[in-house]
């Protein structure tokens, strides 16, 4: 019964990715309109507004969601690509656990970039 | 009148309208060559179709061509073949609407060959037996006194699955399937749909006993909504369809979002027919009941 489950989790990291990938284009990219309407950063790609972003607890935990969906679901789609090659029980078994740590690798990793970039 | 008159002539007329090529998939395991394919020229007739086609080269030119048909009206899904590279009904594919001098007629791709145009569906009907694709009653008094009644199912219930149960069987869409084309034992989408279909119907409580064999890595999951096989369905049914409403199923299910179906009930009464008046009585019986 783990499939339903992995799958669900799939959807939902894909609806997290659309909203918070919305959420940075927009920042990145609708400044101008932002600006004008109180919200937003004035040239979001100068060093000073990322640092601000750094700074800013909301960003740090939308960044590491936004990680941990996107790993999730990138990874999920390629255990279905590589399932797809009529892999046998034990070596759908070899590609989840090596997905899973290389997974929770990139994780750890880019969580830790982005706290360090809150916290220093 | 005499325009009409004209015109029903001219569909039934016999003369032949051009002359195409058949290219046949030629393969026979006993012969010990590789799968080949062969020409064949054929004459064409208004309303021939690809079927017929295949019947007069095994009447006049080869007989030793091997393939598979049966109703000729696009009910039984015996011949699907693999005609100008996509998965048809030979019976159902008229010559004159292919619009071309050269006919390719291979056999389903995604199953094994037996021999010429000839599919193997073993693997097919077995991936459609493992869904359980039947009513399943857990009322213990039925298993013992099975019903003679009939449940009682209203339109709208009957509506819910009804696209879904004319399928045929005919196996093309697994043969139009990509995900199928890669990996062999994903479920595909007739077994899937048929799933759906039985899950959805009132008259049935094995919803439950399904979704043990469909929570599996080859289960639904493995579809990418393609639709190729809703493409090619001959029948209409849309089995893509039946995938993504199962996969909804399952997983309203998992969230706890989901109640279980009302349960048909069995008829308490034969409901009573009376003949209208005017219609005759049926004509007599020609075999005679023990």
């Amino acid at each position: 019964m783990r499939e339903p489950t992995l799958w669900i989790l799939h959807i939902l990291a894909g609806i997290i990715i659309l909203i918070f990938l919305g959420i940075h284009m927009g920042i990145m990219h609708l400044d101008t309109i932002l600006t004008s309407l109180g919200v937003g950063y004035k040239n979001p790609l100068s060093w000073s507004s990322v640092l601000i972003r750094n700074k800013a607890l909301f960003f740090t935990i939308t960044y590491i969601l936004l990680l941990g969906a996107a790993l999730y679901h990138g990874f999920y789609g390629l255990r279905n690509i590589l399932f797809e090659l009529s892999l046998g029980k034990s070596a759908q078994k070899a590609v989840n656990w090596l997905l899973f740590f290389v997974g929770l690798f990139l994780f750890i990793y880019g969580g830790y970039a982005a706290i360090a970039a809150y916290v220093i | 009148m005499a325009d009409q008159k004209e015109q029903e002539t001219s569909v039934f007329t016999e003369e032949v309208i051009k002359e195409v090529i058949f290219r046949v998939h030629r393969f026979s395991p006993d012969d010990g060559k590789p799968p080949r394919m062969q020409d064949y020229k054929v004459p064409v007739k208004r309303g021939m179709t690809v079927l017929d086609g295949l019947h007069y080269i095994r009447d006049n030119l080869d007989s030793t061509l091997s393939y598979r048909f049966s109703c000729r009206m696009a009910i039984c899904g015996s011949c699907g073949m693999f005609i100008n590279n996509l998965p048809r009904l030979a019976c159902k594919t008229q010559i004159l609407e292919l619009e071309a001098d050269t006919i390719e007629v291979k056999p389903l791709p995604n199953y094994e060959v037996i021999k010429d145009l000839v599919p193997d569906l073993s693997d097919f009907f077995e991936k459609h037996r493992s869904v359980m694709p039947y009513l399943i009653r857990e009322e213990e008094e039925e298993k013992i006194d099975p019903p003679t009644n009939e449940f009682l199912q209203t339109p709208d219930e009957l509506e819910r699955f009804l696209q879904f149960a004319y399928c045929t069987k005919c196996g093309l869409c697994l043969a139009g399937c990509p995900t199928v084309a890669t990996d062999k034992v994903f479920l595909g989408p007739m077994a899937l749909a048929q799933a759906f279909r039985y899950n959805s119907d009132t008259r049935d409580q094995g919803f439950e006993k399904r979704l043990e064999l469909l929570c599996v890595p080859e289960g639904p999951w493995r579809c990418h909504f393609a639709g190729s096989c809703s493409e090619v369905c001959p029948k209409g049914v849309d089995p893509a369809l039946g995938v993504q409403l199962l996969k909804g199923q399952i997983v309203f299910t998992k969230l706890g979002l989901k109640k279980p179906h009302k349960i048909a009930p069995l008829a308490t009464e034969k409901p009573e027919a009376k003949r209208r008046p005017g219609i005759p009585e049926a004509p007599p019986r020609t075999v005679k009941k023990e």
